[in-house]
């Protein structure tokens, strides 16, 4: 039971709390490029969520495996490197036997493979000092987090698309200004999830 | 030494290993490219418009090298060019495609209809035409709000006096915003030839019509009798001109009270 309870802390930290987007600022660059639209938004979370899962399950034993020979310092390039080889692994998979996924998550697959928040999650991980089962719910977790918050703020650009927003603000100052009001409600998380169990 | 040596040599052999992994996963992986479908692709002019009725040009291509359909003339943006040349590549006869472009059939400019409502929402076709039937006293007739303009994938679609007007030099005859436009006013208009046009869709009774717009069509049947070879008929209190018959003689324009029927002559520039 307290295992559950750590296990789903640490998922809603990841989600709510500690957002990958609105409170680390990772990520930032398909968070604004890419949420333009709801489906575009959608599927680029969906490809996040897989690659940041993908990637915690095969850095863990890598990781063990650098500290048990005391190699910790060359996290950060072995990890890019893996992941980069890993990614373009499945996306060719991924083309030969599921075609569907393949153009749904297709073009999205190479944009993150190097993104910061994949990498961020998988350091956080090892900085957390978590083993194998709360490193896969911290970074589901985060993926999510991506997910809500890509998925929130498409639907605010969307809403913008029809508003008369003053000539100097048009593109990209008010969607930063947008991005950071949404950023701001965030906070209203803070403590909650600390408090959930007690 | 060793201590820089091991980690150069481990982080070299993963790139090693990862880059033959990545060689031989492409070449076990391979997905058999259809070489066909990629030249009749590389040949379709690339705009995804649909007007051939499949997902986009990728899906035409996949089509026709599939033989689902056998049909090289259904790019009607790409014209007989690309007809033929689809053709030569599938080994195929090339249908004929009768150049044409859209037209707006409405007039409803602000000299002929006036504004029965100061509208300030969303400004969108679709949305206004919801609220009492759009802002200007036609309830028919072009809203203005460019919906067409924005679904036009050539740019070919400007507001023109609060009516959507279409630049032939531009438009490739997709039919997007035919199938946009929420009141159906934008049909297909035979190219290079002179033909009588009805621009207008009001389909109320005479005396109504004349409430909402001056030029508006009252199917009065002036325009039936007056034409010789029984292109214009009336339905549902508008005039309709079949192109295949009409001649472009022009006595249902000299017959019509309202102007709303006209000869046109659209030619491309280009």
């Amino acid at each position: 039971m307290e295992l559950t309870k750590g296990l789903i802390a640490i998922l809603l930290t990841a989600i709510l709390t500690q957002n990958f987007v609105l409170s680390k600022f990772l990520g930032i660059c398909p968070f604004l490029g890419v949420s333009k639209k709801l489906n575009t938004a959608v599927g680029m979370s969906a490809a996040v969520i897989f690659v940041m899962a993908l990637a915690t399950a095969v850095t863990y034993p890598i990781n063990l495996f650098l500290e048990s020979k005391e190699l910790g310092y060359l996290q950060t390039i072995v990890f890019i490197l893996v992941i980069a080889a890993l990614v373009q692994l499945v996306e060719i998979i991924l083309k030969k036997y599921i075609p569907a996924l393949y153009s749904a998550l297709g073009i999205y697959l190479p944009l993150i493979t190097t993104n910061c928040a994949v990498l961020g999650v998988v350091i956080l991980n090892v900085d957390n000092g978590y083993n194998f089962g709360q490193s896969m719910f911290n970074s589901v977790g985060a993926g999510l987090g991506f997910m809500l918050a890509m998925v929130m703020f498409a639907g605010v650009r969307e809403r913008m698309e029809s508003c008369d927003i003053p000539k100097f603000m048009r593109g990209l100052p008010i969607t930063l200004v947008a991005a950071s009001l949404v950023s701001v409600s965030f906070l209203g998380f803070t403590g909650i999830v600390e408090h959930i169990f007690g | 030494m060793t201590q820089i040596l091991v980690p150069v040599v481990l982080v070299a052999a993963i790139g090693l290993i990862a880059g033959l992994g990545l060689a031989v996963a492409s070449i076990v992986f391979a997905v058999p490219k259809d070489e066909k479908a990629e030249a009749v692709r590389e040949v379709l002019p690339g705009a995804n418009c649909g007007a051939c009725g499949y997902s986009g040009c990728d899906g035409y291509a996949a089509a026709l090298s599939k033989g689902e359909t056998t049909q090289c003339n259904k790019c009607t943006p790409g014209g007989n060019d690309v007809a033929k040349q689809v053709a030569a590549i599938m080994g195929m006869e090339a249908g004929e495609i009768t150049p044409q472009v859209a037209a707006v059939m409405c007039c409803g400019n602000s000299a002929n209809v006036e504004e029965k409502l100061d509208y300030s929402g969303v400004r969108s076709c679709k949305i206004a035409t919801q609220l009492f039937g759009g802002p200007k006293t036609c309830v028919h007739g072009c809203i203005g709000f460019g919906d067409c303009v924005r679904v036009c994938p050539y740019e070919a679609i400007f507001i023109c006096d609060g009516v959507a007007r279409i630049n032939p030099d531009k438009c490739r005859a997709c039919k997007l915003c035919i199938n946009t436009c929420p009141r159906h006013l934008i049909d297909l208009f035979p190219l290079d030839t002179v033909k009588a046009a009805v621009l207008c869709v009001n389909h109320d009774k005479g005396a109504q019509t004349r409430k909402q717009c001056k030029a508006g069509c009252i199917g009065c049947m002036k325009c039936v009798k007056a034409c010789e070879h029984e292109a214009v008929t009336v339905e549902n209190f508008c005039a309709k001109v079949d192109y295949d018959k009409c001649v472009g003689c022009g006595k249902c324009h000299e017959a019509c009270p309202v102007g709303c029927i006209d000869l046109y002559e659209i030619r491309k520039h280009f």
